[in-house]
């Protein structure tokens, strides 16, 4: 492994933001992204480490050094096609991706000071590649393959432009009217611009993939029926189902889904009401039920429409949160409030049948159990009332049913999930699957990780027949 | 896009469309719908699919003007393409062969149960239909449904034509032996079929449309009340027994966005009169 030099800079170039208080009043984007200049001396910290041990972090194997090699070297554009060779949503991962615990947390620079921010310069070489025009890559020789995928998500797309590289004919089936799974629906406008998205896949467009919306698999078209026309398929349908919690009150209105507080906000452009068809509602008092990172965009999106208050309610302590440290700061910054080891018990609403408080119980963490988990049990007698306007639950996502109640012979899990085989094929001939459909609420890049990997498998089948 | 082959005024703010949608078209069943999307900026929304023609690869729905959406969809001139059309979505109705089934349809829905008591005709059912309206004037597909049921009585709130108010559905489901009530219409015309079914236990099932976003089990916003359960109108109906729903719930929960919606329809007339 390199040794780190001597005089070598250990702080990472800062990213800029748009302060709290200016972002608090709006949908744009938080990071604003370096310039060349910052991109140039970030990249000029990057040992190029033969072992390349940032590569080996990244589920989509990127090679990493080379890519920070081609910024050095002012190749902005090279830099871009390097990083589309193995990852096809660079503007989004550079984004969203949690490189903290994958690929800089890997890095030897590391070891003596800030990793290098691979991700911000992912995402400087993908806007710049985005501001500047692309280049499309050169493509196999038609191999006269049908592949159909169903759902545009972070997983379905990465399978169709690996595929179409290969020569094979791809088409994507999407059941909303935009293409991006949960990149369009779910992740905020401020951390994931819809721009940005939509550029990605057009530039997925124009590999020579036919992108379908309105087309929603297991109603327009079964999975069998797809086998008629293609010769494989890649279901990669995500997990788009809310869970609720089960108490009392939950059917009240003003409470929202996760799922759909953010269908509304992102997909629908609620914050543009009444120019956007969609409203919304969050009032002035809101409670965010939940940890993860989905319960931080939710809140941080409550503050944008204008809430007073908002308040994350979680069952366990900040330790144990599953959001990214750096959603949560952010959260904080925005003026966002905590209310550690307290559980909903019930929703209790007025004559309209409108939510107006929630009964909440505090709660403690046991000592660790067998498997290291301390799990949180109520304290007695600690129920309290907390007014609310409006509630979204974010407590998970499970897999859409719709497929597995349509596919006759597809193996799933209890919990729905899709089981595959570790190439990503499912228990139908020619059928493959990858992202959360498979592994449960996830992150992008797994999803992008697992399409890799199935795509993969697909033209070995493929290249077989 | 979704091109309007025929735009038929059914009612002075009802009007029948029908859409060139292919592949939508082979596979929906009466008790389907579809979402569409009128816009860039355009909500989605839920309409019931009325009729299928298979031939010549086209879907129609009954659209009443009451929100913005529908208004704007109400403009639309035959010719005019929609972005968007998803479907069919919902499990399609139960259709077999029950005996004799009562179908009624309420306002803009006599259009949707028409497409059901077709299908229940065909199957082999004695349907008896039912045609109710606020007014004499807001009464659609009389015609359609004379022809496809035995028997068609006709009801409206103000008693402008046929019986006044469904009062007299009671006298009806006594006098006559049904098997089954299917309804379609306004939650507070569910709400009187199945108050009025339930005491003679006959089975009754009323169509749900609560608000909706994607329409296919992502959102959750169509969740109801249904013999204590939550189900979603979206994937797990629309038909739902109603005996076991809870009316007063979904009614409550349709006003949600009642003051949003006003404003939604007053900024898209204001536009439409600068332009």
């Amino acid at each position: 492994m390199s040794a780190p030099k001597p005089g070598l800079r250990k702080e990472a170039v800062p990213m800029p933001k748009q302060t709290p208080q200016e972002r608090k009043a709006n949908f744009k984007e938080v990071a604003i992204g370096y310039t060349e200049e910052s991109a140039l001396s970030e990249a000029q910290r990057c040992l190029q480490c033969k072992e390349a041990p940032c590569s080996k972090g990244c589920p989509v194997e990127m090679c990493i050094p080379e890519f920070i090699k081609l910024i050095k070297e002012h190749k902005f554009s090279d830099a871009a096609m390097k990083i589309r060779e193995k990852n096809s949503l660079p503007a989004v991962c550079g984004r969203v991706c949690p490189q903290e615990e994958q690929c800089q947390a890997r890095c030897t620079v590391g070891r003596i000071g800030d990793p290098i921010s691979i991700g911000r310069l992912e995402r400087f070489a993908a806007d710049w590649e985005r501001q500047h025009g692309s280049v499309i890559p050169e493509k196999a020789a038609p191999t006269g393959k049908k592949v159909a995928i169903v759902g545009a998500g972070p997983a379905g797309l990465t399978v169709a432009a690996d595929l179409v590289k290969l020569g094979h004919e791809v088409s994507v089936f999407e059941a909303l009217h935009k293409p991006g799974g949960v990149l369009t629906y779910g992740i905020p406008e401020f951390r994931l611009p819809k721009k940005i998205v939509e550029a990605e896949a057009e530039y997925i467009g124009k590999l020579g993939v036919t992108l379908r919306t309105d087309a929603l698999i297991g109603r327009l078209y079964t999975v069998e029926e797809l086998l008629h026309n293609f010769n494989a398929v890649f279901i990669g349908s995500g997990a788009g189902l809310p869970t609720f919690l089960g108490i009392p009150g939950e059917n009240l209105c003003r409470v929202y889904s996760a799922n759909e507080f953010l269908i509304r906000v992102n997909l629908m452009k609620s914050y543009d009401f009444p120019k956007a068809g969609t409203p919304i509602y969050v009032g002035e008092k809101v409670a965010v039920i939940g940890g993860g990172n989905v319960a931080m965009d939710s809140a941080r999106c409550a503050v944008r429409l204008g809430a007073k208050e908002v308040k994350i309610v979680y069952r366990r302590s900040k330790e144990e949160m599953p959001a990214r440290a750096e959603e949560i700061e952010n959260a904080e910054e925005e003026g966002v409030s905590f209310e550690f080891l307290t559980s909903p018990l019930r929703l209790l609403g007025n004559e309209r049948r409108t939510v107006k408080s929630i009964e909440c119980v505090r709660m403690r963490l046991t000592e660790p159990d067998k498997s290291g988990r301390r799990r949180p049990v109520p304290i007695e007698g600690s129920n309290f009332l907390m007014d609310v306007d409006s509630v979204i639950l974010a407590i998970g996502r499970t897999p859409n049913p719709i497929i597995k109640q349509t596919t006759d012979d597809l193996v799933t899990a209890d919990w729905g999930g899709i089981i595959v085989d570790e190439t990503g094929k499912t228990s139908l001939n020619a059928v493959y699957a990858g992202g959360d459909i498979v592994t449960g609420e996830a992150t992008v890049i797994s999803a992008m990780g697992a399409g890799r990997k199935a795509a993969r498998a697909i033209h070995e089948f493929l290249s077989e027949k | 896009m979704y091109k309007i082959e025929t735009k038929r005024k059914l009612a002075p703010t009802i009007n029948l469309f029908t859409f060139s949608a292919e592949e939508v078209a082979a596979k929906a069943k009466p008790g389907q719908f579809v979402i569409i999307r009128l816009d860039e900026d355009g909500e989605r929304i839920p309409l019931t699919i009325a009729n299928v023609d298979k031939e010549q690869g086209t879907i129609s729905v009954a659209c009443h003007e009451v929100g913005k959406t529908t208004a704007q969809l109400g403009s639309l001139k035959e010719g005019d393409a929609i972005p968007n059309l998803l479907g069919p979505l919902g499990k399609p109705a139960a259709i077999e062969k029950f005996g004799t089934v009562l179908c009624v349809g309420g306002g803009v829905m006599a259009a949707p149960i028409h497409f059901k008591a077709k299908a229940l005709r065909e199957a082999g059912n004695y349907v008896i239909g039912v045609v109710g309206a606020a007014t004499k004037d807001h009464l659609v597909f009389l015609e359609e449904m004379s022809k496809t049921c035995n028997e068609l009585y006709i009801a409206t709130d103000d008693g402008s034509e046929g019986y006044k108010g469904i009062d007299f559905l009671k006298d009806l489901i006594t006098k006559k032996k049904i098997d089954r009530v299917v309804a379609e219409g306004p939650v507070l015309m569910l709400k009187a079929v199945a108050d009025t079914t339930h005491p003679l236990k006959i089975p009754t099932v009323v169509d749900l449309i609560p608000t909706m976003i994607d329409g296919m089990g992502m959102c959750g916003a169509c969740r109801v009340g249904v013999g204590g359960k939550m189900l979603f109108a979206c994937v797990d109906g629309l038909e739902f027994d109603g005996h076991q729903v809870d009316f007063d719930e979904l009614l409550a929960r349709l006003k949600t966005y009642t003051l949003q919606e006003k404003v939604a329809k007053v900024f898209w007339e204001e536009g439409e009169k600068t332009i």
